[in-house]
């Protein structure tokens, strides 16, 4: 099928099928499937500029339907969400000015795609490292306790960078505020902003909600519970994409119709990935994610060093 | 339990297959009322193509999620 757009022939059922995918993957990690949905275009031939604005428009649609869910479970702090927005956006006009100037130097391409494959690689290494030694520490505390105690820990979440969270958490620099719904006492605003701001800046550059530097910058950088750094994370990117599908779509970097053809397959999949968390441990969600940005880092290796398209 | 586990994947089979033929009627009426047009549109007036963009893929969320939701209940509902 072809779409004027971009121009570019694309299956709607691979669109549909993809969409799907990143459906699940949404409403169980929290995060907009971007490292899947920016190379699994690209694959079809859609230039980045295309990719990352289409893959915005499409994250809206998705984030606001696994966000309602998460907000029925209890798992969105309003709060965080509301003041995360506000540096995202700033981050997310910085990453479409960015592409502009790739655009206007003809480098969009091959940039981009390096800095995906950096990316993509250190999260999945990082999140391997951290998951696996929370899961070993939790044995550890896990033989000496009580059966019932143990299935109460299956949403009670740990984490092996924990003191680094605290040192961060403990940092005075004004103004403090508190996070009930998150169990935070006290945290620096700027703390908050530039975790958002970073995570706003890969979103206007790689396109999706950049949910897979946020997600794990809530957990590892502010501390937020991983259920309620997933819920709080799609609530803050349905706030997010929107700007950023707003600001890329006047830049001329938004296929809406390959986006709409996505979103259907999206939201299945995200009713399947939100009920899906509810059987997992905070750890083991973080360990299973390990593997995606690597699937997106080989796909763009793939479209990168051989030029080809599917 | 197996029962109701068998039960909960032939509703959400049936679910599936009921939302693909839906979406793909979606599809071709969607595609080809609106193709043409967002395409001028893109190309003429890039902000009322981005509220449209925005617009459209928000109202196709919340009444893609509220097919979905009706449509797994009433399954449901059906198969207990």
């Amino acid at each position: 099928m072809f779409f004027p757009i971009s121009n570019s022939h694309i299956n709607p059922i691979y669109l549909a099928v993809v969409g799907f995918i990143i459906g699940i993957l949404g409403g169980f990690f929290g995060v907009g499937g971007s490292f899947i949905a920016g190379p699994a275009l690209r694959l079809m031939g859609v230039d980045w500029n295309y990719a990352v604005g289409t893959d915005l428009a499409h994250i809206v649609g998705k984030s606001i339907v696994a966000a309602r869910q998460h907000r029925a479970l209890g798992n969105v702090d309003l709060k965080l969400g509301l003041i995360m927005a506000l540096g995202t956006i700033g981050g997310a006009e910085a990453g479409a000015q960015l592409i502009q100037a790739l655009k206007r130097t003809g480098n969009v391409n091959t940039v981009v795609s390096f800095v995906a494959i950096i990316v993509y690689l250190s999260i999945s290494v990082f999140m391997l490292w951290e998951s696996q030694k929370t899961l070993r520490l939790g044995k550890k505390a896990s033989a000496r306790k009580h059966p019932m105690a143990k299935a109460a820990d299956l949403k009670e979440d740990h984490s092996a960078f924990g003191p680094v969270t605290q040192m961060i958490q403990r940092m005075k620099i004004r103004p403090m505020i508190s996070l009930p719904t998150s169990g935070i006492r006290e945290i620096s605003l700027w703390t908050i902003l530039v975790v958002a701001f970073v995570g706003g800046l890969f979103s206007g550059f790689l396109g999706g909600g950049a949910g897979y530097i946020r997600m794990p910058s809530m957990v590892y950088v502010l501390g937020i519970p991983t259920h309620l750094a997933v819920g709080t994370d799609l609530f803050e990117v349905v706030i997010s994409a929107s700007y950023g599908t707003i600001t890329h779509a006047i830049k001329g970097n938004v296929d809406i119709l390959i986006a709409l053809v996505m979103h259907t397959g999206a939201v299945i999949g995200a009713q399947i990935g939100v009920v899906a968390t509810q059987y997992f441990a905070g750890p083991k969600i973080r360990l299973a994610f390990v593997p995606l940005p690597l699937i997106g880092a080989a796909i763009v290796i793939y479209t990168l060093f051989t030029g080809h398209k599917l | 339990m197996k029962k109701d586990t068998a039960k909960s994947l032939r509703a959400f089979a049936v679910e599936l297959v009921i939302y693909s033929v839906l979406v793909t009627v979606y599809f071709f009426l969607v595609l080809h009322l609106l193709g043409e047009w967002l395409y001028r549109l893109e190309t003429q007036h890039r902000y009322l193509y981005a509220a449209v963009a925005i617009l459209l893929v928000a109202g196709q969320a919340v009444v893609l999620d509220a097919v979905a939701t009706l449509l797994f209940r009433f399954l449901r509902r059906r198969w207990r």
